[in-house]
């Protein structure tokens, strides 16, 4: 299969987990000593390091699930992920590059639906034996604006 | 501290707030009208506006837009070197002078609409074909580019943060805030050199005070927000209080840790239940940085400014109306210049407390919803604020809601409702 395919595989299925609430299954998209990071094309293009969402660890990003779970208080809401194809960059050191649009809905729990946040997965992929994990995934969301809260990750 | 903020004189005003600072009448959350009597009694009245980082303005010409209430504003180094502020506001038709977010090395500012020209302090120099063209046309000879322009602003800064005023009446900022909250300001701020390390905007759906009122408000901290308990990082022994200062209108809650443990040994306090374990407690491993134990520090000053550090993570929170039922909440999360990659790591990782996403945060961002949509219909009723008594005062409890109390008795008197 083509890295294209594969990358385009990875990103249906890691959507279809975070949209149909499988949270618990989200941080094994992502390798043991991973990063990902919530940012803005805005923080980017100045060189800010910090996110909304910064975990430097799988480890780290079990604790944000257990903590929706458990301790954080929202309104019951879910996304839906429209994802685009990956652009598929130069292979890393240790694996694959690649850049994917995404687009997300918030549907909360009276109906009402909005447009939550667009940007791109900015992503170095890597197989652990036949398949693909996220080393790092960067969510350059295309505002630095976010309504309310962010508790579901993106 | 003397305390010299004037009473803005009574006025009529259809809140028909009777009682005390104990009872909030809903309407002051949900009256149109009072946006604009707070527009010019509290965000242009005696009182600092924070504006922003002398890092973001630190060569001659270089500017910053930002908003004073709904009031877009400019501020900007001069090619002399100082701070100048002024409206956003072009003294022809109106419209925005700067139209980005910021720039560098302006030499002047120019209207886009008929080129009226202002020089780095927003003073009009010139008006485009102001004696015609081939005779005919122009201003009037009468005309006096001197008489026009846009408000400028009173400008001061405090260890890097820059704060404007358009009333004369305003005190000296250290006078403003008292001596105890600029304590805080020196903790965090003093002698340091402070680098921007990110920045977010998160769209609160309410009314501007009511986010006013939950910064201030260190009674809900521990019961709104579950994540240090959920996680038994709670040390029911942490000491803390809340200051307030003379004027009401600024404040510090601070949590400190014991003196006897190690508190990086947070594996110790996990949890039987495995489910509920911190599986990286990097997220709040923290290293002191200052002589004192104090681990969750938040500072308010009067009307909408935060300043906040939690473990290592430090942030300025800056709270704007955007009419008077949304508040755009702007996030500035800093590091010091100084600091090593560790350390600057750390932070980063502390970060995840705060911000639109934060643990101990993000409820914030909807609680004020929930009482948006709570009150729809209840123009009559009122909020209770009776938690730690009637008065303003410090206390050595964050059981409290003095500060929010301090917060309405400021808003009263410079509004006069």
């Amino acid at each position: 299969m083509s890295a294209l395919l594969r990358v385009a595989e990875l990103n249906a299925a890691y959507a279809a987990t975070i949209d149909d609430d499988r949270l618990e299954a989200w941080p094994d998209f992502f390798v043991e000593n991973c990063l990902y990071k919530i940012t803005s094309a805005e923080n980017r293009k100045r060189g800010y390091s910090a996110g909304i969402v910064y975990a430097d660890s799988r480890a780290m990003l079990h604790d944000r699930v257990t903590a929706l779970r458990t301790a954080n208080i929202y309104e019951r809401h879910n996304y839906r992920h429209i994802v685009g194809l990956p652009v598929i960059g130069e292979a890393g050191d240790d694996g694959l590059t690649g850049e994917t649009p995404f687009l997300v809905v918030r549907i909360m729990r009276d109906g009402r639906t909005d447009l939550f946040a667009t940007g791109v997965y900015v992503d170095r992929i890597r197989d652990e034996a036949g398949r693909l994990r996220f080393a790092e995934r960067l969510v350059v969301c295309d505002s630095s604006r976010f309504d309310t809260l962010l508790v579901i990750p993106l | 501290m003397p305390d010299t903020i004037l009473h803005h004189p009574e006025v009529a005003s259809p809140i028909g707030w009777s009682g005390d600072i104990t009872r909030v009448p809903f309407r002051v959350y949900r009256d149109r009208a009072l946006l604009h009597t707070e527009q010019e009694r509290v965000f242009e009245g005696p009182v600092w506006n924070f504006l922003c980082l002398e890092d973001e303005i630190a060569n001659p010409g270089d500017w910053r837009a930002t908003v004073i209430g709904q009031m877009p504003v400019v501020v900007v180094r001069d090619g002399e070197g100082e701070i100048a502020a002024f409206e956003n506001r072009c003294a022809h038709r109106g419209a925005l002078i700067c139209l980005d977010n910021a720039g560098r090395s302006a030499k002047d500012f120019q209207c886009v609409y008929h080129a009226w020209r202002y020089d780095l302090r927003g003073n009009l120099k010139s008006v485009a074909f102001r004696h015609g063209v081939n005779g005919k046309g122009g201003m009037p000879p009468g005309f006096r580019v001197e008489q026009h322009g846009p408000r400028q602003l009173r400008v001061t800064t405090l260890h890097g943060l820059v704060f404007g005023t358009f009333s004369d009446q305003t005190p000296a900022i250290e006078d403003f805030i008292g001596p105890e909250v600029l304590a805080r300001f020196d903790r965090i701020l003093g002698g340091r050199n402070i680098e921007i390390i990110g920045r977010f905007v998160e769209v609160l759906p309410s009314n501007w005070k009511m986010y006013a009122e939950n910064a201030r408000d260190s009674y809900h901290a521990s019961l709104l927000h579950l994540f240090f308990a959920t996680f038994k990082l709670n040390r029911l022994s942490q000491g803390g209080g809340l200051v307030v200062s003379a004027n009401g209108g600024c404040s510090v809650s601070e949590t400190i840790a014991p003196t006897q443990s190690d508190d990086t040994a947070y594996a110790g306090m996990r949890s039987v239940d495995d489910d509920y374990v911190l599986r990286d407690p990097r997220l709040i491993d923290v290293i002191d940085e200052h002589p004192d134990r104090v681990r969750h520090q938040i500072v308010t000053v009067f009307p909408n400014f935060v300043l906040q550090k939690t473990q290592n993570a430090m942030a300025l929170r800056f709270f704007t109306p955007d009419g008077v039922d949304r508040t755009n909440l702007e996030w500035t999360y800093f590091g010091y210049a100084d600091d090593t990659p560790d350390m600057r790591q750390r932070r980063l990782r502390h970060l995840n407390l705060g911000g639109p996403a934060g643990f101990v945060s993000m409820e914030d961002g909807c609680v004020g919803g929930f009482v948006e949509r709570g009150i729809a219909t209840a123009e009559s009723e009122a909020a209770i604020v009776e938690m730690g008594g009637t008065g303003i005062e410090s206390q050595a409890t964050r059981a409290t809601e003095a500060a929010v109390r301090g917060f309405w008795s400021l808003w009263r008197r410079v509004t006069g409702i």
